[in-house]
């Protein structure tokens, strides 16, 4: 995966196919600890204890139409290559947590790249889920909670292209306003 | 440019109610993009960005887009499935943003599959 992003888009994935409905994605950037975080947090439903020792190694994977599972498995790498580290939490029935932090300034570490592309494809290809997404920067932060957007549209559909506008609008300026435009 | 708030989605919801086609009239098609990491990897969410961005230019509104996960043949991915009303799904393998738009304006719009890029097309006999 060539941005972060990629790896979350791939991860929310991994959530909803777990069945969960809702997602919160945290970013949390910390120039001064040189730290980047990025934790993703679902209720879907979970992995037993047997499951998560093993869900890292690039050939386990719970599917039966093929041997390999890579997604965790490569943002796992991408974390380790970049002095940071990986961890996740999963209770059965409850939910999975991941955390994974990255050396902000490590030369390995992937940019964040075009997280609006990411946010959007998972808002319009599941409508049903309620996503929220919170950035920090330092000391600015931004946050979007696609429950209020739907409550604020009433019926009209996510994938409106005018709405699909806005969305794209609003993140935009929220994180060019924290200082975030990697994209 | 005044800053976008939420309040601002309210009016949106207000000029759009009126020309949105309501689902159940059904759409004219349903386009999946496949999201699997092997997509992800080799450039899915730029397929999907690319239809999203086509459907929002010529403000097509009874189209829908949506993802899945892996299908299986990873090493043909980007991978899409277009769907057309009373019609068999058509896969389409090893996208790029050309292909998708090709795809978008001769098969979901205009009807017509496009063979080239089509996983494949007939079924084998079972005896």
């Amino acid at each position: 995966m060539q941005e972060l992003s990629l790896h979350i888009l791939d991860i929310v994935e991994n959530s909803i196919i777990a069945g969960a409905k809702d997602i919160g994605i945290k970013i949390r950037e910390d120039l001064n600890k040189d730290q980047l975080s990025i934790e993703i947090k679902d209720n879907g439903k979970g992995m037993d204890k047997e499951v998560v020792e093993k869900v890292l190694d690039p050939f386990y994977t719970t599917r039966t139409t093929r041997k390999v599972g890579l997604g965790l498995s490569l943002f796992a790498e991408a974390t380790r290559r970049s002095n940071g580290n990986f961890t996740i939490n999963s209770t059965k029935e409850e939910g999975t947590t991941i955390q994974a932090t990255f050396q902000h300034s490590n030369i390995d570490r992937q940019p964040l790249g075009n997280i609006i592309d990411t946010m959007v494809t998972l808002i319009i290809g599941n409508p049903e889920i309620n996503l929220s997404y919170y950035h920090k920067r330092d000391d600015l932060d931004f946050s979007l909670n696609t429950s209020e957007l739907k409550k604020a549209l009433d019926g009209v559909p996510l994938d409106n292209p005018v709405v699909v506008r806005f969305i794209r609008g609003i993140f935009k300026e929220g994180l060019e306003e924290i200082g975030v435009n990697s994209w | 440019m005044a800053k976008l708030k939420l309040e601002d989605l309210e009016k949106i919801r207000e000029k759009v109610r009126g020309t949105t086609i309501l689902r159940e009239g059904g759409s004219r098609a349903k386009v999946t993009v496949h999201m699997g990491t092997c997509g992800i990897a080799s450039g899915a969410r730029n397929i999907m960005s690319t239809l999203l961005d086509e459907i929002e230019k010529r403000e097509i509104k009874d189209v829908i887009v949506t993802t899945s996960g892996c299908a299986g043949l990873c090493s043909r991915e980007p991978m899409a499935t277009v769907e057309l009303q009373d019609q068999p799904p058509i896969k389409y393998v090893d996208l790029t943003e050309e292909k998708i738009l090709k795809i978008f304006d001769e098969h979901v719009l205009g009807g017509k599959v496009v063979q080239e890029h089509v996983l494949g097309v007939g079924s084998e006999t079972t005896y």
